[in-house]
């Protein structure tokens, strides 16, 4: 895909003035939100999102429970006013398929066999978005879990990378750099997005997607690369944990 | 009030090796590894290892006294709505009242509340009551509120110094139940009374100094 | 816990004959509220409102597009709301319920009716082409007195609303050479321009329960009433919409003594609105 802007320049500077391996600015706030049982914040970039959970409780309809552990229901869903075009509010198939992988990438975490037939319900709400949204809400919903005292493993964390900045002639690319985080102009003239998902503990891979184009190589240098952004943002989620209790405890 | 240091822990932290320790309340183990599974203050017990949850829904277990708000009178039971992640069961043979099938309401009905004891919970998470002790009984009057059930510990304190506390100074009648869910009865300035010191415990429960605050607040109004 | 069990429904009857509420506020006074326009980017215009812990988010967008045809050279309004999950354990996530649509008709209705907005001045070339402002509002938080909270929200989010005429600089060029008129509209917009606004009425909503009225109710005593009333007052001292809501009914001399308070909750709501937005 070929554009008139130049993503990266000499310098390896990219549009915003980052670095290839990069990450936009993030704040993460837990418990913001009164009714829900946890709840999260984040600003990840031009992203503003919030998570809530709502759980564990018992699942309904019944014929959803299922006797040995807690389902998760995780619902991504992006308001009207958080794109350039309006958005017909209610989900689309986009939606539906984020919903589902976010769902799948936080079973592996929760601790689902203490609460059998129970549903724990994850809402993530994109307010603003700057592409990355799946992995800014999966992100927040991370901290939402633990925020709610759900049994974890883990706490997930997601992030992205991919490449910009190459030519496409006969179906081969030439040129261009693997980066971290993709922005609005990179997600949409660059080549190539890895959106993954991973338990940092473990190491494991919770969720990955990559559309675009990519040799082997690249591919290892993305993943390489996302991991490490989700090893940062990890460390992000912690301190907005602790945060939320550390002043009850610096009391005298 | 000795000042152990106070920790924080978070899901996924590592606490300890199963040959050295034991896995308390809040943990999980893995591959021979001890580690946290909520947010929660890390509290030693030699050899446990605990966290004690700052936040969650309530866990129950068998003997807990509890508050229910009855949800629907069944043919031979009611639902009971008790703050956990699933409603509980109130059967007929554990009241005091000779109940007649189908007329469960005559005698509880949706929106009354009960002190109430929690009799079993089986594998699946099933929970039943029971209002057959001496202490339990449906509720009339007074006033219900909600707290984290993870701050009734401190509510109570130890060996009661702050139900104690909160009982003397302002003459009021309360229950604490595990699910977070306490009643108190007594004049109105000093329901009000109450109230304030039972939302400064939850707000402050993890800090030093707590019950010299409480018994401040008490005593100036 | 979707009903709120007894006892605690006669503890909040007792107090209120002794004129108190659970949070101590007196009947006719209003929780916190705090006011944060223009927090969304991507939106034209957009507002966060709290009233106590009740949390709204409204976004404005516009789209060019074609006008009714029984007014043909009129911008076109569009109010929606979500009662995301996110807010409440009760909300469920699909389409619309009562409730949603109930709310977002209200909260249009104050800004249509009352011309908030001056929708002949979106009008780009008449009879053919105007703006469709489109006002989505988000419950982020349900505390209680979602009327008021998303009221306000669609208010500071209107004022805090730009004309995108960048965004949108491509169709201005297509259109230029088929509609040459539209060049009298290019001239008096060259860039983002604020939306053309009215003086909006404010809205103020009340409870009824057991013969007590209070205003800004918390969710507990929305829970417990018989009968809902907002009124939606302009600065001149007018009535200009009014909501009646729930099952039961207010006597002429308790709607009368509502529209007295509404004049006074609105007016301080209004000063509020206008130091938020600093106009």
């Amino acid at each position: 895909m070929k554009s008139d802007i130049n993503l990266i320049n000499e310098d390896g500077k990219r549009l915003d003035g980052r670095a290839a391996d990069e990450l936009r600015q993030i704040k993460i706030e837990a418990g913001v939100l009164h009714r829900a049982d946890g709840s999260c914040y984040l600003e990840w970039g031009g992203n503003k999102v919030v998570a809530a959970v709502y759980g564990p409780r018992e699942a309904i309809p019944r014929h959803t429970q299922n006797p040995l552990k807690a389902i998760i229901k995780a619902r991504y869903n992006m308001a009207a006013f958080s794109v350039d075009d309006r958005k017909r509010p209610g989900p689309d198939r986009r939606s539906r398929e984020i919903s589902k992988v976010i769902s799948e990438a936080l079973e592996k975490v929760v601790i689902t066999d203490l609460f059998p037939r129970a549903a724990i319900e994850v809402n993530i709400e994109i307010l603003d978005a700057e592409a990355g949204t799946r992995c800014a809400g999966l992100t927040a919903a991370g901290v939402a879990l633990a925020d709610a005292g759900i049994p974890l493993r883990d706490i997930p964390v997601s992030c992205a990378a991919g490449k910009i900045g190459a030519e496409e002639h006969d179906g081969t690319l030439t040129g261009g750099h693997v980066v971290l985080d993709l922005g609005k102009a990179e997600d949409n003239f660059g080549n190539a997005d890895l959106p993954i998902a991973i338990s940092p503990r473990t190491k494991e891979i919770l969720l990955m997607q990559m559309d675009g184009h990519l040799s082997v190589e690249e591919f290892n240098q993305a993943l390489s690369m996302a991991i490490d952004g989700c090893y940062v943002i990890s460390e992000i989620q912690k301190k907005a944990l602790l945060q939320k209790y550390k002043t009850d405890l610096e009391v005298e | 009030m000795e000042k152990t240091k106070r920790e924080i822990v978070l899901p996924s932290q590592y606490l300890g090796d199963i040959n050295k320790n034991k896995a308390g309340r809040g943990t999980f183990i893995e591959q021979g590894k001890i580690y946290a599974r909520i947010v929660g203050v890390l509290h030693q017990n030699p050899p446990y290892i605990n966290v004690i949850p700052v936040k969650g829904r309530y866990d129950a277990v068998e003997g807990d006294l509890i508050i229910g708000f009855v949800e629907e009178p069944l043919s031979s039971s009611w639902l009971v709505d008790i703050n956990a992640p699933y409603p509980a069961l109130l059967h007929v043979n554990e009241v005091p009242w000779d109940v007649e099938f189908g007329e469960t309401e005559k005698y509880l009905n949706t929106g009354d509340s009960i002190m109430a004891k929690i009799l079993s919970v089986d594998l699946e998470k099933k929970l039943n009551i029971t209002l057959k002790d001496r202490n339990l009984y449906k509720i009339r009057g007074g006033h219900i509120i909600d707290v984290e059930p993870s701050k009734v510990p401190r509510i109570i304190g130890k060996k009661g110094s702050m139900i104690g506390l909160l009982k003397k100074y302002t003459h009021c009648r309360i229950f604490v139940g595990q699910n977070g869910r306490i009643w108190i009865d007594g004049d109105d300035e000093n329901i009000v009374k109450m109230l304030e010191a039972i939302r400064l415990i939850e707000e402050e429960s993890i800090s030093y100094g707590l019950t010299n605050k409480v018994e401040n607040l008490l005593k100036t109004q | 816990m979707t009903v709120l069990p007894i006892i605690k429904q006669n503890y909040l009857y007792k107090i209120a004959k002794q004129g108190k509420r659970a949070d101590g506020r007196g009947f006719n006074e209003y929780r916190d509220i705090i006011i944060e326009p223009g927090i969304i980017s991507k939106a034209e215009g957009s507002a966060r409102v709290r009233i106590g812990k009740t949390q709204v988010v409204c976004g404005i967008k516009m789209d060019i597009g074609d006008p009714y045809s029984d007014t043909p050279n009129s911008g076109v309004i569009s109010t929606a709301a979500e009662l995301i999950p996110l807010a409440s354990p009760d909300f469920e996530a699909g389409p619309p319920q009562a409730d949603a649509i109930e709310l977002a008709r209200v909260v249009d209705r104050g800004i249509r009716e009352s011309e908030v907005i001056k929708l002949d001045e979106l009008c780009i070339i008449p009879a053919e082409k105007i703006w469709i402002l489109f006002i989505d509002i988000h419950i982020i938080d349900y505390d209680g007195n979602l009327f008021d909270t998303a009221s306000l929200a669609a208010l500071a989010a209107l004022y805090n609303t730009k004309v995108p005429m960048e965004r949108f600089k491509e169709f201005f060029e297509k259109i230029k050479e088929s509609h040459p008129v539209v060049n009298d509209y290019l001239q008096a917009h060259q860039t983002d321009y604020p939306l053309p606004m009215r003086e909006p009425p404010i809205s103020s909503t009340y409870v009824k329960f057991n013969d007590v009225i209070v205003a800004d109710p918390s969710i507990d005593e929305e829970e417990i009433a018989d009968a809902r009333l907002t009124v939606a007052t302009d600065k001149n001292g007018d009535i200009r919409a009014m909501q009646k809501g729930l099952k039961g009914s207010f006597t002429v001399e308790e709607i009368q003594n509502i529209i007295k308070d509404s004049l006074v909750n609105g007016e301080a709501l209004r000063k509020k609105l206008n130091e938020s937005v600093g106009s």
